[in-house]
């Protein structure tokens, strides 16, 4: 039923580090192997091994360039993105088959593959693009957020958590019960601000995002001053070095030989 | 958003076929029994063949049609379904109307209500289809106040200019109620013209609210540095489309041009009355324009993590 629950036991999601995240794909690939078999599976690959490759992936990392106001240096922002799991998704409520639903136990939302039309519109209602439609399988894909581990006893206990958590070197995935306070991963929204994306649409977002945490001074355009001179014998004997450096450098740009202004990068 | 040609044969399609049947609901409620057979049989079955082929072009849409019967289910929560179960549920409304209207079944009683639940019917329909796209708060250009007036408006003008048509073959265009659809048929491509004229300036001046900051929370300051793949992916190709907003100024002029002359031969036909067929016609091709327009101009707020900067 794609009527949403009005309220659910648990709201299971994941709180994600954009202050440790290094961008290095491990949750992407890992979330790709244990979805390709199990409940998602498969998620075929077109032209796996051409120049126009394409197929649905439920964890996509982007990189973003964040410039601040009053800052002339840049920060790189590795930006993991996936569903959301929302309290009050439109995409489960414009699904016209049921194939999308909330699970009122745990709060995941799913796509049911055997139910589902491939009529897309989900994909529409969602802000957040988390949503990739299988051209081969003819139906929607979509975080499962490893529905078939977290629950699953035949592995062992570290093992029961989404496959992109497990998979983190840095540790920037965090996964749990953000609907109990008292959890580890409330306490770190609460400690790191966490934040919604989109909060204006009104979805209610359960999985949050640590902003990246403020960089303590400006080091300007990146180069450092030059220092003040001192007058020493060592000072002198340096500029007498750059002056007589800086000559050979000068007629070594009349040589043909030397390609090394040519050199691109 | 991608303009899917099945979608767009679909709203176009249908939505000439509803406009078409909810203005026969309206005759026969005004003037009771038809004055022929013949027009009563082939305006019906015009209607209900253009619905049901564009509702069978809406399936090819879809990645799994074999499964289309489960969208009946979720009337509750999705326009999508509403607009299925009503889409099925106007036929027998409408067979039975058609039935009485014709005079295939002598119960002229009947006309009258049955004609306005079949208008009903299909204005209900239609408003759904409008309803679909008008509840996507994700692709502003959808989710406003223009979106179900001009779906409603689009299928009645075409509706009306195929009725002219029609009207022109079995002899009854030169007749007072004929005159009078063909004045309405104005009203409505003038009121097509003026809708248009004034969303596709709405959406030229309109400020966008969404921007790369708000969606991934990094502030005002965030550019893309990194895609995360290396060819383009389903959300780009859904949401990201290109053409259509390269070319999108010539194609709105040609729609406006399209409605231009649907207005004028209509104004002329009630004196060379052939020109009936190239103001349908072109109310057609226009419908067609705009709604490739619709879909090809509208942007979704996904792009906003694919380096658009405003939505």
């Amino acid at each position: 039923m794609t009527s949403l629950p009005a309220a659910t036991t648990k709201k299971l999601g994941l709180v994600i580090d954009l202050d440790t995240c290094v961008g290095c794909q491990a949750c992407a690939t890992s979330c790709k192997e244990w979805n390709a078999q199990g409940d998602s599976g498969p998620l075929t690959d077109t032209d796996s091994q051409g120049s126009d490759i394409s197929g649905p992936w439920l964890n996509r990392i982007h990189g973003y360039e964040v410039h601040q106001e009053g800052r002339s240096d840049s920060r790189v922002v590795n930006f993991p993105r996936s569903c959301l799991h929302c309290e009050t998704p439109a995409c489960v409520t414009v699904c016209p088959t049921g194939a999308s639903y909330k699970r009122a136990s745990d709060g995941i939302v799913l796509v049911n593959p055997e139910t589902c039309i491939g009529c897309k519109l989900c994909s529409w209602a969602c802000p957040y693009g988390a949503r990739e439609y299988d051209y081969t399988q003819g139906v929607m894909k979509k975080c499962t957020l490893c529905v078939d581990r977290i629950y699953n006893e035949n592995l062992v206990e570290e093992d029961r958590v989404p496959a992109c958590v497990r998979a983190c070197p840095t540790g920037a995935r965090h996964f749990g019960d953000l609907g109990d306070e008292n959890s580890a991963v409330s306490q770190l929204v609460k400690e790191r601000g966490g934040f919604d994306l989109f909060p204006e649409m009104g979805y209610k977002p359960t999985n949050k995002y640590l902003p990246p945490r403020a960089r303590k001074e400006s080091y300007g355009d990146g180069v450092a001053a030059l220092p003040k001179g001192d007058g020493s014998v060592m000072e002198k004997l340096f500029v007498w070095a750059d002056r007589l450096l800086t000559a050979s450098k000068a007629s070594a740009a009349a040589n043909p030989l030397d390609n090394s202004d040519k050199l691109e990068g | 958003m991608n303009p899917a040609y099945s979608v767009i044969f679909f709203t176009v399609s249908s939505g000439a076929g509803y406009g078409l049947l909810a203005l026969l609901g309206l005759v026969g409620n005004a003037h009771g029994k038809a004055s022929s057979p013949g027009f009563a049989i082939t305006a019906i079955a015009v209607a209900l063949i253009l619905i049901t082929a564009g509702l069978l072009s809406s399936t090819a849409h879809l990645g799994r049609p074999e499964r289309a019967w489960r969208a009946f289910s979720q009337w509750r929560s999705s326009w999508l379904s509403r607009e299925g179960v009503l889409a099925v549920a106007t036929y027998p409304v409408a067979l039975a109307y058609g039935a009485l209207w014709s005079g295939f079944i002598d119960m002229p009683q009947w006309i009258s209500p049955l004609g306005l639940l079949t208008t009903l019917m299909c204005a209900i329909t239609v408003f759904c289809t409008g309803m679909i796209y008008r509840s996507l708060q994700t692709i502003p250009a959808w989710s406003n106040r223009f979106t179900i007036p001009a779906y409603l408006l689009f299928g009645m003008a075409t509706g009306s200019g195929l009725l002219n048509a029609i009207s022109f073959i079995f002899g009854r265009f030169q007749t007072d109620a004929g005159k009078f659809m063909a004045f309405l048929t104005l009203i409505l491509t003038f009121g097509a013209i003026v809708l248009k004229w004034l969303y596709w300036r709405w959406l030229r001046k309109r400020t966008a609210q969404h921007t790369m900051g708000q969606a991934t929370g990094l502030g005002e300051g965030v550019r893309q540095w990194e895609v995360p793949h290396t060819a383009q992916n389903f959300i780009m190709k859904e949401m990201g489309y290109g053409v259509g907003r390269a070319h999108a100024r010539r194609l709105q002029q040609l729609c406006m041009l399209l409605l231009d002359i649907a207005f004028f031969t209509c104004l002329l036909a009630p004196k060379f009355d052939w020109l009936v067929f190239p103001s349908a016609l072109c109310l057609l091709a226009a419908a067609w324009v705009e709604r490739w327009l619709f879909f090809a101009q509208a942007e979704h707020v996904a792009q906003l993590f694919y380096g658009k900067e405003r939505v």
